[in-house]
């Protein structure tokens, strides 16, 4: 059982991949989808293995991502911007 | 991704931003939104009165952070933040007056007020955002630039000597010198709450990618590979000595705390040297307060 959570405001993401690099538990990875300046950005690839630490947004240069601790984990299943299929894909690819 | 619109919980740096400017300007990769992070979380974790914080920036880059930060701010002409962030302290000592910019604006057209401010230890906050290059310009060579870089001026490769900033503040008499890079999230926001508790000229050098101007014309990669970079040739050596710590292109980076000391800063020298040849004559100024 996870955690934490994450929360994602993609439209502020510029896709440097930080997030993804520096989570310690590999929590992240860059989407297949873009947000409206064409940006690749995060979803949760293993939401479970989230500790809510926020390194990922002691990291943000745009202040797009935050880890916290329980809570709210219904609003980041709803920003996984990737169909499921794509998701296991990408998990898969890990 | 629109279906995020109810966020339930709020990222504490928020409060320390104009959410209303954000998106930034800063290019993908900069590492400058970083360092703001670790600046916001030093003042959350230190608790932190923010009515009493004042962010003085020069231009470039860096400087825009002055329009970025909720807390009173100054965005002054290039090379100025010193001098204004030092008028602010002498008028408003209760103040803690935080110097943010870039390193062409504190070590080449202002370092002159920099090493002075230094050696009068006027009691400010530099942190220095080292890009080693003048980035908003167009990534011309700087007093930071190392040996056989690529720069908008220098296409042939850079040859004269760069400055070493924590050699040269630690010289010109700061009482706390420290220098992370942007991967060094949280031992910068600690680097940052230690300077709020000292009294006197605390410097803190930030290594910083720049992936638009500097990186790209070196074929040193994105700011992600900046930061790998940086994560794997950074050294913590606290109180190193600051003539070892010199940057090179890709060689180590010494990072740490060099310098923690206690001298007199300059407004307490200037009440007791009044005080001691005025006597009962002297009285002290009221601090010139906003409301
Ligand atoms: C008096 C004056 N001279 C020159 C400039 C042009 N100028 C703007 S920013 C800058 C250099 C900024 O470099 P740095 O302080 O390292 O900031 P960065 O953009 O790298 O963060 C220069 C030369 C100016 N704005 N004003
Ligand atoms: S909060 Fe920590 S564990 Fe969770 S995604 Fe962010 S960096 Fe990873
Ligand atoms: S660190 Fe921020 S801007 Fe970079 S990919 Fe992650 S969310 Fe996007
Ligand atoms: S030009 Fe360089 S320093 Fe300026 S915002 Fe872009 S990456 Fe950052
Ligand atoms: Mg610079």
């Amino acid at each position: 059982m996870a955690k934490g959570s994450v929360q994602i405001v993609a439209e502020r993401c510029k896709a440097c991949g930080f997030c993804v690099e520096f989570c310690p538990t590999h929590v992240l990875a860059l989407s297949s989808a873009f947000n409206a300046k064409g940006y690749h950005t995060p979803y949760m690839v293993h939401p479970d293995k989230c500790s809510g630490c926020d390194l990922c947004g002691m990291y943000c240069p745009d202040f797009a991502i935050f880890g916290h601790k329980d809570a709210a984990k219904e609003t980041v299943a709803a920003a996984a911007p990737v169909s499921a299929v794509e998701a296991k894909e990408e998990q898969d690819a890990r | 991704m629109s279906e995020l619109t109810e966020l339930t919980v709020q990222n504490p740096v928020e409060e320390f931003l104009r959410m209303d400017r954000i998106p930034h300007i800063w290019c993908p990769g900069c590492g400058i939104g970083t360092s703001v992070n670790s600046f916001a979380h030093a003042l959350i974790d230190a608790k932190i009165d923010t009515r009493n914080v004042a962010i003085v920036s020069g231009i470039g880059c860096t400087g825009r952070v002055a329009g970025y930060v909720k807390q009173d701010s100054f965005h002054t002409t290039h090379g100025r933040a010193i001098p204004f962030a030092t008028g602010l302290k002498l008028a408003n000592p209760k103040l803690n007056v935080v110097v943010y910019s870039g390193d062409g604006d504190l070590f080449a057209i202002g370092g002159n007020h920099l090493i002075h401010a230094a050696r009068r230890n006027v009691d400010l906050k530099v942190i220095c955002i080292n890009n080693l290059i003048y980035a908003m310009t167009g990534g011309q060579t700087g007093p930071t630039t190392p040996n056989d870089v690529i720069t908008s001026t220098n296409p042939y490769g850079t040859f004269d000597a760069s400055f070493n900033l924590p050699y040269l503040v630690e010289a010109a008499g700061a009482v706390y010198v420290a220098r992370w890079t942007a991967f060094h999230v949280r031992q910068l926001a600690r680097s940052i709450q230690e300077m709020f508790a000292k009294k006197g000229f605390s410097f803190i050098e930030v290594l910083s990618p720049c992936p638009t101007l500097y990186q790209r014309r070196n074929k040193m990669g994105d700011g992600l590979d900046t930061m790998k970079f940086y994560k794997e040739v950074s050294k913590i050596r606290n109180g190193a000595a600051t003539k070892d710590v010199a940057l090179t292109k890709s060689g180590e980076i010494t990072v740490g705390k060099f310098v923690d000391r206690e001298r007199s800063d300059y407004r307490d020298l200037l009440h007791d040297r009044l005080l001691d040849s005025l006597g009962d004559d002297y009285v002290e100024t009221e601090a010139c307060t906003c409301q």
